[in-house]
């Protein structure tokens, strides 16, 4: 029903929505480009010069004209309706500080900070603080957010200095981090498991190496992992990493010094 | 229905045009108008090129220096694809990387793309087409080239600078192009490179929409203007929407890096964003002003080959006016993910773009139905560009729904969707007029062995390059990284594109070696080596100094091949009724 053309199937809820409008939309434009591509394939065999005789010289067909201007307009209404119904669904969001949704499920808010170069993430209603810089160390691929399956997570996404972009390949989503605004999204997942995330917009020298990963467990090792972090102190009192970490001005750093483990360098590469 | 056919005499080119003044009154014969050029020929070599006003030479110029430019960041783009062909390659460190993407995006965008099309190939051949003697405004043309060449030179300079070039990529979104963050001379010159080849633009715009409003040999109606010219009035006009736009950009930011104020920066009450909305609004009409010339070239081209005349004449000028209509209501789309624009809108609108292009696409492909084809150099480049605008063209009716781009933007999705349709562009279509037009500007033909050696190699090249980094996107790989985790498994799909842009870059010296034999061996190549229908085919190879001693009758937008092929000649002309009635009195009857 929905090829996947490359794409992953979506590991919450809004990300199989977009999936399926990917899946439909990339059906749509193989058929269509194919036929395109075909046509012009065809012509191109089929009218290669073979003689000196001149041609008809027609200039145009007013119907046919009509008929090309008028199908691509039904195609693109088409197209447009269902993004409209999928956009709904992705962007819906719980009302903030909304403690459980209207069918009763908990809601999990996460805050998510970027910054030159690392993540953070806060979940004030645990009392837990997550962060990882990039220049804790080659081969440290940032930090993890943990979420819950079968819950609302609500994620709102800041930036304090220039712009980032919070993309997680499974959830076919990503959302800058804009300094200025405040972006509110929701994630609902569906299945355990970690996912790369990792920053997607040009934000300095260390862009390449802003990793970070969501690790989905069952809302009960959820629950176990928030009080197992702030019993090692990960909680929201400490002190952010961020400011007093800041990355050195190392301008020769490179994918292998910035990505790789000491341990793995000798490896193959 | 049948209608008088006059014979094909021949007119005098109307004088009301003639920049300087000279070009004789009206009526003389064509030895006095041999004479009275000879004497304003001037000076010749390095000092004809310094002081030159010719369209033609200053055409040339812009030809030549935005193809160097060209070759300088496609050397850019190997070492990119050499770096990313290992996962954590030492290759270039991050510093140099982003410099060398943001670069690579500036001259190929800001100095190739555009000045290639609107500097040099429309410079050159559009007064020709329309039948004028020169560009309306032939000093301002010439100060457009130096301008251009200024500030292409200052940016291309700037990697020498103390701390680099600019690294913030080619869109330099606020906060990361401050002084805070892009402390250093280098960005300051990209920004100052900015605003001289952006009034280059404005210059070139101006004297574009000028000449082909008034400066039309008798006859040329605006319904028999060549596609290729329509194209370019098109793009003027853009340009003259757009690049102000980009210039009051650049000026506050630079402002904000060095008098303090505070217009894209939050700490001082201003708003980041705001730079995107100012940049995207001239970007995307952008995205037009560097893929409209080339659709006109490929129109130019496709019915000379096809031996018909264009498929949908009208249908075609009026997709190229919606298309550019639409492109000054889509550039939000450009910030899907910034979450703080109206989705619905900018994606209805773009989405609508597709319609006329889609348009272009059947007019083309109804211009070859029942013809000819005969795949010369400039038609194999041309059927490159279908394709690979094609590919292009629907992944960005992708783009243009709001979930689909939240999944793949910043990503190589994206990357590759761009490149398609700018490379389908400014490649291969770019290349197709540059084959099609220099038997034309350079009186030689190119050798076609070679010529289509360079087209196969490049476009095989191309997809081998391309269709990897869709996949690789879709996979979840960023744009602008310099490296990746070994354990992403995105190592085997780099190699392959890598592998597939060496291709591309030797297929390029296929072309370089062309030049070279065209130098050493030249083979004339006469006033008309493809029959072709508009009036550059019409004069001399290269045309003469004012472009022309006589003109044929313009009864239609292929009035040269009226003129060579009278039994073929169409009985009806695109003009009005009134028009119709007009063209059917003989030749100077009302003058």
């Amino acid at each position: 029903m929905y090829p996947t053309y490359g794409a992953d199937r979506g590991a919450t809820s809004q990300g199989q929505d977009t999936f399926k409008l990917y899946s439909g939309m990339m059906t749509t434009g193989a058929i269509v480009g194919g036929l395109v591509g075909v046509l012009i394939i065809w012509t191109i065999f089929r009218y290669r010069r073979r003689s000196d005789v001149m041609p008809k010289q027609f200039h145009e067909n007013i119907p046919i004209e009509i008929l090309y201007t008028g199908i691509p307009i039904i195609i693109v209404a088409f197209l447009f309706f269902f993004t409209v119904i999928t956009e709904n669904k992705v962007t819906a969001t719980v009302p903030v500080n909304a403690r459980v949704t209207s069918t009763g499920t908990p809601v999990v808010n996460i805050k998510v900070t970027a910054y030159q170069w690392g993540w953070r993430f806060d979940y004030p209603r645990n009392n837990v603080s997550i962060s990882g810089d990039v220049t804790n160390g080659p081969g440290n691929h940032g930090p993890q957010m943990v979420v819950p399956v079968g819950q609302t997570v609500q994620v709102t996404l800041v930036s304090n200095d220039v712009i980032h972009g919070f993309y997680v390949r499974d959830f076919n989503f990503s959302r800058y981090a804009l300094p200025g605004v405040v972006n509110i999204f929701d994630l609902n997942l569906v299945r355990t498991g970690t996912f790369p995330g990792q920053c997607t917009q040009i934000c300095g020298l260390y862009h390449t190496a802003m990793l970070f990963s969501v690790r989905a467990v069952t809302p009960a090792a959820f629950q176990s992992w928030a009080a197992g972090e702030r019993a090692i102190g990960h909680t929201l009192q400490r002190q952010p990493q961020s400011a007093a970490n800041t990355p050195p001005a190392d301008t020769k750093i490179t994918p292998s010094s910035a990505l790789v483990a000491p341990s793995s360098k000798k490896g193959s590469l | 229905m049948t209608t008088t056919i006059e014979s094909p005499g021949l007119i005098e080119p109307e004088e009301s045009g003639a920049p300087d003044g000279h070009g004789g009154g009206h009526g003389p014969d064509e030895h006095d108008h041999a004479a009275s050029h000879a004497h304003h020929e001037g000076p010749t070599g390095i000092l004809n090129w310094l002081t030159s006003t010719d369209h033609k030479v200053i055409g040339k110029s812009y030809m030549i220096t935005s193809l160097v430019l060209f070759f300088i960041s496609g050397a850019m783009a190997l070492v990119m694809r050499a770096q990313l062909s290992n996962p954590t390659s030492s290759l270039v460190n991050f510093q140099t990387y982003n410099e060398l993407f943001t670069m690579h995006g500036s001259l190929m965008l800001y100095l190739f793309a555009g000045p290639f099309a609107f500097g040099g190939l429309a410079n050159y051949i559009v007064p020709i087409q329309i039948g004028a003697p020169d560009m309306a405004f032939p000093r301002l043309n010439a100060l457009s080239y130096w301008l251009y060449l200024g500030g292409s030179t200052i940016m291309t300079l700037s990697f020498v600078v103390a701390g680099g070039a600019a690294s913030f990529g080619w869109v330099a979104y606020a906060p990361l192009s401050d002084a805070i963050n892009s402390p250093g001379a280098g960005t300051d010159m990209w920004l100052m490179a900015l605003g001289l080849t952006g009034f280059s633009a404005i210059f070139t715009g101006v004297n574009l929409v000028a000449t082909i409003f008034y400066l039309r040999a008798p006859g040329m109606t605006m319904f028999r203007i060549p596609l290729f010219s329509w194209n370019m009035l098109v793009t003027g006009i853009l340009i003259l929407i757009a690049f102000p736009v980009l210039f009051g950009a650049v000026v506050m930011l630079f402002c904000d890096r060095h008098f303090g104020t505070h217009i894209y920066s939050v700490n001082g009450g201003g708003v980041p964003v705001l730079w995107q909305h100012l940049f995207w609004f001239f970007g995307h009409p952008e995205v037009y002003i560097l893929a409209l010339p080339y659709f006109g070239i490929v129109t130019d081209i496709i019915p000379v080959f096809s031996r018909k005349p264009l498929f949908g004449y009208r249908g075609m000028v009026f997709a190229t006016l919606s298309i550019a209509a639409l492109s000054t209501g889509v550039w939000a789309h450009h910030m899907f993910t910034t979450g703080v624009v109206l989705l619905p809108f900018f994606s209805l609108l773009s989405y609508l773009i597709a319609v006329p292009t889609g348009i272009k696409f059947f007019n083309w492909i109804g211009t070859m139905w029942g013809g000819q084809l005969s795949f010369q150099t400039p038609m194999l480049f041309s059927m490159g560009f279908l394709f690979a605008f094609l590919m292009g063209g629907v992944t960005g009716v992708l783009l243009a729904s709001p979930p689909v781009d939240f999944m793949t933007h910043d990503t190589y999705f994206v990357v590759a969707h761009f490149h398609q349709v700018l490379i389908g562009t400014t490649v291969f279509a770019g290349f197709a007029g540059f084959y099609f037009w220099y038997p034309k500007m350079f009186g030689r033909m190119l050798s076609e062995r070679l010529g289509k050696i360079h087209f196969w190699l490049l476009f095989i090249g191309f997809w081998v390059t391309f269709i990897p980094q869709y996949i690789v996107g879709l996979d979840g790989m960023p744009r602008r990284v310099a490296g990746y985790l070994p354990s992403n498994g995105w190592t085997g799909l780099n190699v392959i594109s890598t592998l597939g842009a060496l291709i591309i870059g030797i297929s390029f010296l296929f072309f370089l070696v062309n030049l070279v034999t065209s130098w050493r061996k030249p083979v004339p190549a006469g006033d008309n080596p493809w029959d072709g229908g508009a009036l550059e085919w019409f004069t001399s190879s290269p045309p003469p100094h004012h472009n022309f001693t006589h003109l044929p009758p313009i009864r239609s937008e292929r009035p040269t091949w009226d003129y060579n092929h009278p039994e073929h000649r169409k009985d009806e002309s695109h003009g009005d009724k009134r028009q119709r009635e007009h063209d059917k009195e003989p030749v100077g009857a009302n003058s």
